[in-house]
């Protein structure tokens, strides 16, 4: 459970979290949308402090977070962005065994962990010994997802981790993330631009502007909805482009 | 290797150059990295400390390494502990001082230059801030941080030639004494020595660095392998070199006649079964704070010398007298001992080219002073600024045209070729008689007499053995000796190096009379 309360932040001035109040229940799957600026970015990483708020308050199961020691709170949540940030100096192994070798876990049993870890996100287990600059865009984003869960977390936050991806790899890992999340239990936090990314995945869709929450719905209450001009907006171009899609494969 | 040089000399200095370098440029990296990391991390620190670094590169490297003998003199006064102000330590303070700025920035730049993606990663694993140093900023900055430590290496190799005017033997010997003996050779194949050093220790860097920067343990192990090979060389001791026996360290100033002298002194007591270690090319002022502080245990000083810098006076008394006080006064208050005059005086000389002075009527300091308008002076580097020219511009007041300091051998050129009508020079110096040149009387006792004294440290003059060593030489070797010895050194053809001279003056102690 993840909880805010009162939550503001400010960039020279601007706001751009403006008094969020939001609780997330475990096993959630939020979807977090809005235009550049949003503050949809700076929500996901004021979770496990990578940015610092201003006021307010962010418990993680009911513990306040600026209390908790920093490191203990980043290895228990599983962080997964567009920038991967595999080390280049270290294997696929060695970047997934990061975290348990953090936690000073001993190395048995590590090839075993890492080849399960791969599978999870369906990686060949010889790849284990490439670098990262052997891989292609699409696996190096499986191996930071391998990497993210190798700790173990109930909590996975994800910022735009599909955004450098192609059209097929980003469909592919997207549904096999949502596999991942209902298969292991896991609470979800996704940033998107992509509202159909996000109307796909999620099961709560949390559109943000200039640091309020415009709006907080089921994907399916989010579409019948007709209330803001600017989400509706987000959602019919979604909509307009599935629909030539769809008549496109009907040969209309 | 010619008659200048020996192999011997040049594989031992140049272990002692390695040596003193490579603790240099070590002793940097372990403050220089420490600092790096501090300043990349810290915003409010890195522009003054880089600053503040930068600063202290832009002192000149013979300054920097000079200030280090005052400053550790006295912290070894003041804490009193034995610490050495002359020779390796404050050789290696001042060039790991110097090494740090190429260290440092390059270490900050390392830290920064990070792709921001790897730092959020690291953060985002909840790494902590030693784990990413080690797993990540340090691996990664390898590359950067050895190009800095490549190019500390290359200037500390070549500014260590500078250590040996504090006493530490390096191929800054051969430059420096080829140099006042007008030695060519001695100082190419010291240049050359340090070049190649640096070069060769350059190309084992970049080694170890493009082996990082690949990854490729292969390379990366046999720049290891060469450098662990080259400290092995460094501490390996010298074949021929004397390894039992006790110590002395012999002191000799920066002109031949000292080079002459301490080789004397050298060749005496290895006989009698001493190690030797020689400190050439101290200052003036330096020589004989050494020799107080027991950095060195023997070296040679003049009368005169002591009299105005150590003693400080300015009045002039006949040499018995002065050699009387000196004695008495100099063991009294540093433990030093007179062991006795050589015999023969280097007393500082006004000289001219004969005719000039002829041309000129000049034959006193009161002739030359009288003429003094139209003349110009040239001095050697210090005697501007001693007591002694205080004392001729106190009882002459002469006027010169123009005053120019020259290194000795150059001061010597300006009288020859007309660039200057007068110079400093001493009454010992061979060039005297081979120029023909003439010394100008003083007859108002400005200038005291500068015979040349055997000084030995209260240790060293204890010692029976090492005293009977020394003993021969007092009152054995005349002017024309001396005189004849430092010019065979110091002319232009069929030069003799010091050693070749020592051996020479030592074959003429017997039949010198007492």
């Amino acid at each position: 459970m993840i909880s805010f309360a009162h939550v503001c932040k400010r960039y020279d001035g601007r706001p751009v979290l403006d008094d969020i109040t939001l609780t997330i229940p475990p096993g959630a799957f939020v979807a977090l949308v809005g235009a550049s600026g949003a503050g949809k970015t700076t929500l996901l990483k004021a979770i496990n402090r990578l940015t610092a708020i201003d006021s307010g308050t962010i418990t993680v199961d009911g513990a306040d977070i600026a209390t908790q020691p920093l490191v203990g709170l980043r290895r228990r949540i599983g962080y997964v962005f567009q920038g991967v940030g595999l080390f280049p100096h270290m294997s696929v192994a060695e970047n997934v065994w990061l975290a348990p070798r953090l936690a000073g876990q001993p190395p048995a049993g590590r090839d075993e962990r890492v080849a399960e870890l791969l599978a999870m996100v369906s990686l060949p287990a010889d790849l284990a010994a490439r670098y990262p600059r052997q891989l292609s865009g699409g696996q190096a984003q499986r191996v930071g997802f391998a990497r993210a869960l190798a700790a173990g977390p109930a909590i996975m936050l994800m910022d735009e981790p599909f955004g450098a991806l192609d059209p097929v790899a980003r469909a592919e890992l997207g549904a096999a993330y949502r596999a991942l999340h209902e298969r292991m239990g896991l609470t979800s936090l996704l940033v998107t631009h992509d509202m159909a990314e996000a109307l796909i995945l999620a099961d709560r869709v949390i559109v943000l502007g200039e640091g309020r929450v415009l709006a907080d719905r089921t994907p399916r209450a989010l579409m019948q909805a007709r209330a803001e001009p600017g989400i509706r907006a987000m959602i019919d171009a979604a909509l307009a482009s599935a629909a030539r899609l769809d008549a496109l494969a009907r040969g209309d | 290797m010619g008659g200048s040089v020996s192999w011997a000399e040049l594989a031992r200095l140049a272990q002692a150059h390695l040596f003193l370098s490579g603790s240099a440029v070590l002793a940097a990296i372990l403050i220089g990295l420490p600092v790096a990391i501090l300043a990349a991390r810290n915003r409010r620190v890195r522009a003054p400390l880089l600053g503040a670094i930068s600063l202290l590169q832009t002192i000149p490297g013979l300054a920097l390494l000079a200030l280090f003998y005052p400053l550790l003199l006295f912290l070894a006064r003041a804490s009193g502990w034995p610490i050495p102000a002359l020779g390796f330590l404050p050789a290696l303070l001042a060039l790991a001082v110097y090494a740090l700025l190429p260290i440092v920035r390059n270490g900050v730049a390392a830290i920064r230059g990070i792709d921001p993606a790897l730092t959020e990663a690291a953060d985002g694993l909840g790494m902590t801030g030693g784990q990413k140093l080690r797993l990540v900023e340090l691996p990664l900055g390898a590359p950067v941080i050895l190009a800095g430590i490549r190019t500390a290496a290359v200037w500390t190799i070549g500014t260590a030639t500078l250590a040996t005017t504090i006493g530490q033997p390096s191929l800054g010997d051969l430059i420096f004494s080829g140099l006042q003996t007008e030695d060519w050779r001695r100082v190419l194949i010291g240049c050359l020595a340090a070049a190649a050093l640096a070069i060769l220790v350059d190309a084992t860097l970049a080694l170890i660095e493009s082996g990082l920067a690949t990854r490729a343990r292969a390379r990366l192990g046999a720049g290891l392998a060469i450098l662990l090979a080259a400290l092995g060389l460094t501490l390996a001791p010298i074949p021929g070199a004397a390894t039992s026996g006790r110590l002395v360290v012999i002191g000799a100033k920066n002109f031949s006649e000292q080079y002459i002298l301490a080789q004397l002194i050298e060749n005496r007591l290895r006989v009698a079964g001493y190690r030797t270690e020689r400190r050439d090319n101290l200052g003036s002022a330096i020589a004989y704070r050494a020799l107080a502080a027991g950095d060195i245990g023997v070296y040679v000083d003049y009368a005169g010398t002591l009299w105005a810098n150590v003693l400080r006076r300015t009045d002039t008394p006949p040499a018995d007298a002065m050699l009387r006080t000196l004695g008495e006064t100099l063991a009294r208050r540093d433990g030093v001992q007179v062991l006795g005059p050589l015999g023969f005086e280097n007393a500082y000389a006004f000289a001219m080219r004969r005719e000039r002075a002829q041309a000129l009527g000049i034959a006193t300091l009161a002739d030359l002073a009288r003429e003094a308008p139209r003349l110009r002076l040239g001095t050697d580097l210090e005697f501007l600024s001693r007591p002694e020219w205080q004392a001729v511009e106190a009882r002459y007041r002469p006027a010169f045209r123009t005053m120019r300091p020259y290194s000795p051998t150059f001061m010597y050129r300006a009288l020859a070729d007309g660039s200057v009508d007068v110079i400093s020079a001493f009454s010992s110096d061979g060039r005297i008689a081979a120029m023909d040149l003439v010394t100008l009387g003083d007859p108002l006792g400005a200038l005291p007499p500068y015979d040349a004294l055997l000084l030995l440290t209260r240790t060293a003059a204890a010692d029976p053995r090492l005293v009977a060593a020394l003993r021969p030489l007092v009152g054995a070797i005349p002017i024309e000796r001396m005189r004849e010895a430092n010019w065979t050194v110091d002319r232009d053809g069929d030069k003799r190096t010091p050693a070749q001279a020592a051996r020479w003056l030592a074959a003429g102690l017997d039949e010198a009379p007492k």
